[in-house]
């Protein structure tokens, strides 16, 4: 049978690859929680779950039968459309998102009886990519707003709204930070911007220092995860938006909650960490490194940030909602705004000023760290503290 | 450490006679005789038994006396609780324990017999800590007392019938029958599975 | 049935608080609530998040225990008392104990009462860890609970080695101990005590500089020295007033006064200080330990328990003894008629009173200060509620 070219290329290897894609992230989400969880019992001196599989490592597939059976609870006052509706709409952007991350580069197969295929490790490569990305991720909100509104809950509605006013805060300084990276990419495409990393040999981390830790933040902070996980806070608002979810609906939300994580993770290693490439691409003397595929590079990058995820979970309190707002505002913004000015200036000189800025930017991190690490004592902040003893006698 | 220690300052009726600490007048003690001058007419009777002064005070005078030690640094409220003595008259005692951070840690007490269905008047004018003290006497003895900003049952529900901590109360509880929102549901406890009030899931 | 005066909701206080003509919503906190740390229910109102006004209802959990105490001979309470606040029996029965012991005039044995010394630190150093662990969750620090629980965990089993309960502890008698101590336990207790410091600068590590810590805590929750005397608050939060007064040295009882101990106090009576005022007093507590440690080493021998008699019956009268409980003061109050059960006993707990300031430091704060400032109160509702 002979498939024609168009057909095979504009219909069938898309229809593939969303098919792996989709699934593939819809397991992984599965598999990221049993890696938060013992990650997080390592942090927390506990042994987390263990029984299930190998060292737990099945644990997820039981979690996942048990949520797929679980009533399915609505509340009666709910609005049933809508509370049916949000799940959805959290879990279709996350999902869709995928479409123009770029996993790998171009390879080439041989598939019997079609013959030799050649496409990239990624659904398409979009001219907008980034800005398709900005665009739909925001869409996500609209489902926890949603589910807060629609479940007639106090909590589920603070949440909801904290969620909104959170997503509308960080959304500005992550849109700078993606908008200096593409100053010095000079293009939206996401498969561009890593090859112009190839280029330059460059991360963009490094020229883009403050950039990377503004993207991060705010991602953190889009995907509602601690310390920002204000919109879900346990103790305050017993769970947040997805107060009166449970069973399905609520691993959807779940699901929605990893694969944004992912997706965070994904484009910050695709803006700031050369995507697929592997370390120092432009140094033959580390060329056996290209044994190990782009994808694998990849994906060793996204499971750090899941790992500063974790860390970051087992190490931070919660934030307060107006500090929250602050941070945001008063202190992302203004440094998203300079820090955009900077790399304009810089990228006007090309290649070259992007390495000086590079050069300055690390530099004089490494210099502030090791000021602070030396200047900052713990004995002078114990005795700065407000406590003191006294002695007492009767 | 030390092996030979100072004297112990509590159990101050340590070196009593065999049978245990007895009482004492206490009515010459300074701060007694200060109390009834400053308040004329309300010290009853005084009397110190294991180290603690216990003033009867008379219930009409009992926010002035308050109100004195108060300005007399006793600032501090210890504690407000009641006691319910069935037979005698006046039937209920409104114990008032008072703390002076100033006078090396001085306590002193003060009673005021209160008949049932007389209203004792509120403290919370003098400590406000003696809000929640109050109405927890109101609900267990079912003594009310007069001017409080909020007097309502704290520890049994609304609608619980009776003052679990008076004598004739009895222990095992009593029937209360439909006295969880009798106004809602007239009989039984709650909604009946046939009500057809009752909320249902889905 | 006619109802009793006093039922029900209060009028509603006029509706002053309005903003482009939105009123305020009315949020029910609890009593089924991750944080309110058991049956606790606050009724609030809420502008946007900004609480307007807290109004605790608490009742959730009594038991009827001060009707049960005139039930029961005076050595049958002490297991009652153990149920009021649980997670620090100790000095629930050491309180209970000393009260009775006040009214027969009993001398208790040295070793007796170094003995329940050093299980009233122990059982204030577990409850502090506990507070701290719940503490630290309610601001969403999830790390530091599993660090706190593993401590407290020792703590419990040495409580289980020595008198076979690990919450419900029911060791004390009155006139002094049940149970002398096991063979070895004071060297468990010193293999404790002695790395319990760095365990210590482990917690702070986590949390003392921690910026958001700090940012969540400071400020929060204010109640100065002069209203914490007037709403009769104690403990950790009246010291981290700045106002040194601890039962233990104030109206000192057993051995207190030959142990070498300091009393923390803070400044600004916020939520941070009485963090701070709780770790410096675990510090403290670890010192009472060791030297009770070192004293019972020295003394090995001794009575542990006084010239009780078989049926108590103390002289009628009326008496009150305090302990400061990790909490505050707890104290007894005991009306005796002379027979062999009390026949008023009145407990008047820490957490109930405190909780009564409760409104007045959540108001104007966001529902997540509430959940700062429940915490810091350090409450256990079978104390409030009892």
């Amino acid at each position: 049978m002979e498939i024609s070219p168009s057909l095979l290329n504009n219909v069938l290897i898309p229809i593939v690859k969303a098919l792996v894609i989709v699934n593939v992230m819809a397991v992984m989400s599965g598999v990221l929680t049993i890696i938060e969880r013992r990650s997080l019992a390592f942090l927390q001196v506990r042994k987390g779950p263990n029984r299930v599989g190998w060292e737990g490592s099945l644990q997820w597939v039981a979690d996942t039968v048990k949520l797929l059976f679980k009533e399915d609870v609505v509340p009666e006052k709910a609005e049933h459309l809508i509370h049916y509706l949000a799940p959805v709409l959290v879990v279709v952007p996350a999902l869709t998102v995928f479409a123009v991350i770029p996993w790998g580069p171009e390879m080439t197969f041989r598939v019997p009886g079609i013959g030799k295929i050649t496409t990239g490790a990624y659904a398409t490569d979009l001219n907008v990519g980034l800005l398709f990305i900005l665009a739909v991720t925001s869409i996500g909100i609209y489902g926890i707003i949603l589910a807060g509104w629609a479940s007639n809950s106090k909590y589920a509605l603070l949440g909801g709204l904290r969620s909104a006013a959170q997503l509308i805060s960080y959304e500005v300084p992550m849109g700078f930070a993606v908008v200096s990276v593409i100053l010095m990419s000079r293009s939206l495409s996401l498969v561009e911007i890593i090859e112009a990393q190839r280029r330059m040999h460059l991360w963009f981390v490094f020229p883009g220092l403050l950039a990377f830790f503004l993207y991060f933040l705010s991602g953190v902070a889009e995907t509602n995860r601690v310390p920002f996980d204000l919109p879900e806070a346990e103790s305050e608002l017993v769970a947040g938006f997805h107060t009166e979810y449970s069973g399905i609906k609520w691993s959807f939300f779940f699901l929605g909650e990893y694969a944004n994580m992912v997706t965070v993770s994904a484009i910050a290693t695709t803006l700031f960490f050369g995507g697929w490439l592997r370390p120092f691409p432009n140094v033959a003397a580390l060329s056996f490194l290209d044994l190990i595929p782009g994808i694998v590079w990849f994906l060793a990058k996204i499971f750090v940030f899941m790992l500063v995820y974790i860390w970051f979970r087992g190490t931070f309190p919660r934030y307060r909602f107006d500090q929250l707002m602050d941070l945001g505002w008063k202190t992302l913004i203004p440094l998203a705004l300079v820090n955009l000015v900077v790399i304009a200036i810089a990228a006007l000189g090309g290649t070259r000023g992007l390495q000086i800025l590079a050069w300055i930017l690390c530099g004089g991190f490494a210099l502030a760290v090791v000021v602070v690490t030396r200047t900052r004592s713990r004995k002078a902040a114990r005795a700065a503290r407000p406590v003191t003893p006294v002695e007492v006698r009767a | 450490m030390t092996e030979e220690t100072p004297p112990k300052p509590v159990p101050a009726a340590a070196a009593a006679p065999k049978k245990g600490p007895v009482a004492t007048d206490a009515s010459q003690k300074p701060l007694v005789l200060g109390l009834a001058a400053a308040v004329p007419g309300s010290v009853l009777s005084a009397k110190e038994f294991v180290g603690e002064t216990t003033v009867d005070v008379a219930l009409d005078r009992i926010l002035d006396a308050l109100r004195h030690l108060k300005n007399a640094s006793f600032t501090y409220l210890v504690d407000l609780t009641a006691v319910d003595w069935k037979d005698r008259q006046p039937r209920f005692d409104v114990v008032y324990y008072l703390h002076s951070f100033q006078k090396g840690n001085e306590r002193i007490r003060l009673k005021v017999g209160v008949k049932e269905g007389e209203e004792c008047p509120s403290a919370t004018a003098v400590f406000e800590t003696s809000n929640w003290m109050e109405r927890e006497v109101f609900d267990l003895f079912g003594i009310t007392f007069k001017d409080h900003p909020d007097l309502r049952r704290i520890l049994t529900w609304e609608g619980f019938n009776g003052h679990p901590l008076r004598k004739d109360f009895p222990v095992e509880g009593i029937d209360t029958g439909a006295a969880i929102y009798p106004d809602r549901y007239p009989e039984g406890g709650g909604p009946a599975p046939d009500d057809p009030n009752r909320k249902t899931l889905s | 049935m006619s109802a009793p005066a006093g039922i029900g909701e209060p009028e509603p206080p006029p509706d002053d608080h309005t903003l482009l003509g939105l009123r305020e919503m009315e949020l029910n906190f609890g009593p089924q609530h991750p944080s309110t740390h058991g049956v606790l229910r606050i009724i609030l109102k809420v502008d946007g998040e900004r609480i307007v006004s807290a109004r605790p209802e608490i009742g959730y959990l009594h038991r009827g225990t001060e009707k049960l105490f005139e039930t029961e001979t005076y050595p049958m309470v002490i297991p009652h008392t153990d149920r009021l606040d649980y997670v620090a029996a100790a000095t629930n029965n050491h309180a209970y104990c000393l009260t009775v012991e006040k009214m027969l005039g009993l001398e208790v044995p040295k070793k007796a009462q170094y003995i329940r010394v050093l299980l009233d630190e122990m059982q204030r150093i577990s409850s502090h860890l506990l507070w701290l662990a719940t503490a630290g969750i309610d601001l969403g620090a999830m790390t530091p609970f599993f660090y706190t629980f593993r401590e407290r965990e020792v703590i419990l089993d040495l409580f289980e080695e020595y008198c076979g309960a690990r919450l419900t502890l029911h060791c004390m008698r009155i006139g002094g101990l049940l149970e002398d101590l096991t063979p070895g336990w004071i060297q468990k207790v010193r293999d404790f005590t002695v790395p319990f410091e760095a365990r210590i600068d482990e917690y702070e590590d986590l949390l003392t500089e921690n910026r958001i810590w700090k940012l969540r805590t400071i400020g929060v929750g204010v109640l100065n020295a002069a209203r914490c005397v007037e709403m009769g608050v104690t403990g950790p939060p009246l010291r981290a007033a700045g106002l040194a007064w601890d039962v233990r040295r104030a109206i000192p009882y057993e051995v207190y006064p030959e142990l070498d101990f300091e009393i923390p106090v803070g400044k600004n009576a916020d939520t941070y200080d009485r963090y701070l005022v709780r770790m410096a007093e675990l510090r403290q507590s670890r010192r009472i330990v060791l030297q009770c440690c070192d004293w019972l080493e020295k003394n090995p021998e001794g009575p542990i328990r006084g010239k009780t008699p078989r049926v108590i019956k103390p002289p009628v009268g009326e008496a009150y003894a305090a302990v400061e409980a990790p909490k505050g003061e707890l104290g007894f109050y005991l009306v005796s008629n002379g027979t062999n059960k009390p026949y008023r006993l009145h407990v008047r707990p820490p957490s109930f009173i405190n909780l009564q300031a409760l409104p007045e430091m959540a108001k104007g704060h966001l529902v997540s200060d509430l959940v700062a400032v429940i915490g810091t109160i350090d409450i256990v509702l079978g104390e409030v509620d009892r």
